[in-house]
C-alpha cells in the first residue's frame, strides 16, 4: 500500500488500463498537449502518443457521441468532461444514446464509456462552474455514475468503469484531488453498485459520497472522543444504489443523517431518505436529515460560498439535534 | 444508360418493395396495429436504394428515424422490421425501439436515432473506431450518416463535420433533402438552403444531387465512400427528393400547397424508374408487373409474420438495460417493495 493522492490515484489507473488494453483511448479538452486543466492526463500523451490520448476541439456533444460511436464498434473511450458543468452540453449524447443505445438495440449494441467530470465548489469559481448535478445523471437507467471519495475508490471504481460493458460515469471532485490516502497495490477493481461502511458505529448513520463522505468520515471521528458512535456510509454508487448496506446501518443506529454537496430538493439525500423510510421505518427514532447545498446558484465571494455549501461544522449541528431529539444518554 | 439490366431490376424491386412496405405500414398504423410515431420513405425510394447500393457489407451504416426502407434495401427481412414496427418479439430491436430505432448489427445497420441529429456524432465515432484500428486503403470499411435537411441547423451536425474532416475520418454525410422539416420548407429554416455548401466551412467536398436518380445517388455516393476508405476524406451529399406524404402517418400535411402535391405527384420517383426501365427494354410491362406483385406479398407477409409474432413477455422488462450486471440494480415494478431496502413485503 502506497500513500498517494487522489489525483496520482487516477492518472496511475489511466495509465495502467492503457498499457493493459489497447482499446482504452482516452479523448477530451486539453488532455495532451496541456496534459489536463487538473494534470490527471499528465505524461500520458509524451508515454502513448496520439493515437491514444487525443485532445478534442470544445466540442462536448460532438466527442461525447465521437465516444460512444466508437465505443459501440468495441472500443473503451475515456471520455474528460472538464468538469461536470460542461457535460450539459453533451447531455443529449448521455441521456439519449449512451444509456438507452443497448436498451432500444434489444441488447445488440453496448457502449462500454467511460466519463470522467469532476464537480465540487468551494473553489470560488462561481454559479456556472461549481455544481454537483451526479442525480441528473443518477436518475436515467442505462446509466452507471460513481463518486468515489478515497484515493483507493478512485483507482478501484475507475478501473472498474473502464472495465465495464455499460456507460459509467465517474464524478471526481475539485476538493478532492489533493487529498491522500493509502492505494492498494497492483490490480485494484471495485464493484460497482456497493457502498462502503467508512467507520462502524451503533448511535448514529451518516451517509455520504465524493466529498462529503470524507467530511462525514472527519466527523465521525471527532464524535468517537465525546462517546459518540458514528457510523460512516460512502454510497460511492449512486446509480445502482446500494440500498441493502444503507438499510441495515440505519436499523442498527435507529437514527440518520444524509450529507451532500448536491442541493436539496431531488437530490441524493432525498433518494436516501426515502430508501430509509422504507427500509427502516420500525427502527427509527427520529427523521432522517439533510445536510445539503443551500438552493442558490453559488455566489462567488468567499463568504457567500462558505455559507451555502455542507461543512462539518453544519454536520455535527445535525448530528446533535437528532441525538438530542431522541434523547440520546452519552 | 450502360448499367447492368439485373442490377437495374433489382433497384426497381427493392424500390417497389419500400413503396408497398411503406404503404401497408401506414394502414397497419390506422388499423392501430402500430404505436407512437410512425416516419415512412415514401417518395425516396430512388434516394433510399441509391444509398445503399453504394454501401459495402463491411460498411456502417446510421440513419435517421425515418428509417424504414434503408433496414429493407440493406438486407432485413421485412417480417422483422415489421414486428418492430407492431412492438413484437421478433421484431429488429426485439420490440425495444420502435419504427424510430431499428438495430441489425449483423448487417452493420447502427441504429435508427429518434432526436433529429443525435446519430450524427456516434457515427463520427464508428468512423474514428476504423481509423484506430485499420489503415487508410480500398479495405478499409467506411460510414454512411444519414441526415434529414432540418439536421443541418442543429450544433451536432457542425461539431460532427468539424471533427470529421479534423481528424480525416472515413464518413459520408448525406443529406436526405425531402424538402421539409416537419411542415417547415428549407428555405425558412436554413439561411444557406443550398445545404451541401455548409460543408465548405470544413473543407469538406460537397455535392447536391438528384434523389429521385437512383443511379446519380449510387454513383455519388460510391465516389464518396471510396474517398472516405481510402484517402480518409470525408464528404457531405445533398440528395434532394420530396415526401409524398406527411411528416408522419398521422399528419396530413395541410401545409403543403395543392400545387405542391401535384408537384410531388409528378416527381414520384417508382412510376418514372419503372416507366424508365420499360423504355429502355430492361423490364416489360408483365415483368415489372410481376416485381410489384412480388413486392406486394412480401408486404402482406411481412404483415402476417408480425402479426403471429408474440408480445414481449413483461417478464423481460428488465433484459438489456445493462450489459454487466451490477449488485443492487432496483427492478421493481410501479409499487413495488423498493429492491434492498427490505420494506413490508420482502
Amino acid at each position: 500500500m502506497a500513500v498517494i493522492s487522489y489525483r496520482q490515484a487516477l492518472h496511475d489507473t489511466l495509465r495502467a488500463e492503457l498499457r493493459r488494453d489497447d482499446d482504452v483511448v482516452l479523448l477530451g479538452e486539453e488532455i495532451g498537449v496541456f496534459e489536463g486543466s487538473y494534470k490527471i492526463t499528465a505524461g500520458l500523451l509524451a508515454e502513448f502518443g496520439p493515437r491514444r490520448v487525443r485532445d478534442t476541439p470544445i466540442c462536448e456533444e460532438g466527442f461525447t457521441g465521437l465516444a460512444i460511436g466508437a465505443a459501440m464498434l468495441g472500443l473503451r473511450p475515456v471520455v474528460e468532461i472538464m468538469t461536470i458543468n460542461f457535460s450539459l452540453l453533451a447531455i443529449d449524447q448521455i441521456v439519449n444514446n449512451a444509456a438507452k443505445l443497448r436498451s432500444m438495440s434489444g441488447g445488440q449494441v453496448s457502449v462500454p464509456l467511460v466519463i470522467r467530470t469532476p464537480g465540487g465548489g468551494g473553489q470560488q469559481l462561481s454559479a456556472t462552474h461549481s455544481q454537483n448535478l451526479e442525480v441528473w445523471y443518477a436518475h436515467v437507467p442505462g446509466l452507471k455514475v460513481v463518486a468515489p471519495a478515497t484515493p483507493a475508490d478512485a483507482k478501484g471504481l475507475l478501473a472498474a468503469a473502464i472495465r465495464d460493458d455499460d456507460p459509467v460515469i465517474v464524478i471526481e471532485n475539485l476538493a478532492l484531488y489533493n487529498t491522500r490516502g493509502e492505494v492498494p497495490d497492483g490490480e485494484h477493481v471495485a464493484e460497482i453498485g456497493r457502498a462502503a461502511v467508512l467507520k462502524p458505529g451503533r448511535d448514529i448513520t451518516i451517509v455520504g459520497y465524493s466529498r462529503s463522505a470524507v467530511i462525514a468520515l472527519d466527523v465521525a471521528r471527532r464524535l468517537e472522543g465525546e462517546g459518540i458512535g458514528a457510523e460512516v456510509i460512502d454510497l460511492r454508487s449512486l446509480r445502482p444504489l446500494d440500498r441493502e448496506t444503507i438499510c441495515a446501518s440505519a436499523r442498527r443506529t435507529g437514527r440518520a443523517v444524509v450529507v451532500e454537496d448536491d442541493w436539496l430538493s431531488y437530490g441524493v439525500g432525498a433518494e436516501v431518505a426515502a430508501t430509509i423510510a422504507e427500509g427502516a421505518f420500525d427502527y427509527l427514532d427520529a427523521p432522517v436529515r439533510r445536510v445539503a447545498a443551500a438552493e442558490v446558484p453559488l455566489p462567488y465571494a468567499k463568504p457567500l460560498e462558505l455559507a451555502a455549501l455542507p461543512d462539518a461544522g453544519a454536520l455535527i449541528r445535525v448530528i446533535r439535534q437528532t441525538l438530542d431529539a431522541t434523547r440520546f444518554a452519552r | 444508360m450502360g448499367e447492368d439490366p439485373a442490377t437495374l431490376r433489382e433497384y426497381y424491386r427493392q424500390m417497389a418493395l419500400i413503396r408497398a412496405f411503406e404503404t401497408r405500414a401506414a394502414e397497419m398504423y390506422t388499423r392501430a396495429k402500430i404505436g407512437g410515431y410512425c416516419h415512412l420513405n415514401l417518395g425516396e425510394e430512388a434516394t433510399v436504394v441509391g444509398l445503399v447500393a453504394a454501401l459495402r457489407a463491411d460498411d456502417y451504416l446510421f440513419t435517421t428515424y425515418r428509417e424504414h426502407g434503408y433496414a429493407l434495401a440493406r438486407g432485413a427481412e421485412p417480417g422483422k422490421v415489421m414486428a418492430e414496427l407492431f412492438g413484437r418479439a421478433d421484431g429488429l430491436s426485439l420490440g425495444r425501439g420502435g419504427s424510430m430505432h431499428l438495430f441489425d448489427p449483423a448487417i452493420r445497420l447502427l441504429g435508427g436515432y429518434g432526436i433529429v441529429g443525435g446519430q450524427l456524432p456516434p457515427a463520427t465515432g464508428a468512423a474514428f473506431a476504423i481509423t484506430y484500428r485499420q489503415q487508410a486503403g480500398p479495405a478499409s470499411p467506411a460510414v454512411m450518416c444519414l441526415l434529414g435537411d432540418a439536421a443541418t441547423n442543429i450544433g451536432a451536425f457542425h461539431e460532427s463535420l468539424n471533427l470529421a474532416a479534423l481528424w480525416r475520418l472515413p464518413i459520408v454525410f448525406v443529406i436526405v433533402n425531402n424538402q421539409l422539416g416537419m411542415g417547415t420548407p428549407v428555405e425558412a429554416a436554413a439561411a444557406e438552403p443550398e445545404l451541401w455548401k455548409r460543408g465548405c466551412s470544413y473543407r469538406m467536398p460537397g455535392q447536391r444531387v438528384d434523389g429521385n436518380d437512383v443511379i446519380a445517388v449510387r454513383d455519388a455516393a460510391r465516389a464518396a465512400l471510396d474517398a472516405a476508405r481510402g484517402e480518409r476524406q470525408p464528404a457531405l451529399l445533398e440528395a434532394v427528393s420530396y415526401r409524398l406524404r406527411g411528416h408522419s402517418v398521422v399528419d396530413p400535411a395541410r401545409y403543403r400547397s395543392a400545387e405542391e402535391a401535384e408537384r410531388a405527384r409528378r416527381a414520384d420517383p417508382l412510376p418514372a424508374f419503372r416507366a424508365r426501365l420499360i423504355a429502355e427494354g430492361v423490364l416489360d410491362e408483365a415483368a415489372a408487373g410481376r416485381i410489384d406483385a412480388e413486392a406486394e406479398r412480401a408486404a402482406a407477409e411481412a404483415v402476417d409474420y408480425a402479426d403471429a409474432s408474440p408480445a414481449p413477455d413483461p417478464g423481460t422488462l428488465f433484459d438489456h438495460v445493462y450489459a454487466t450486471p451490477a449488485a443492487s440494480v432496483h427492478r421493481g415494478l410501479p409499487g413495488d417493495p423498493v429492491a434492498g431496502a427490505g420494506g413490508p413485503g420482502q
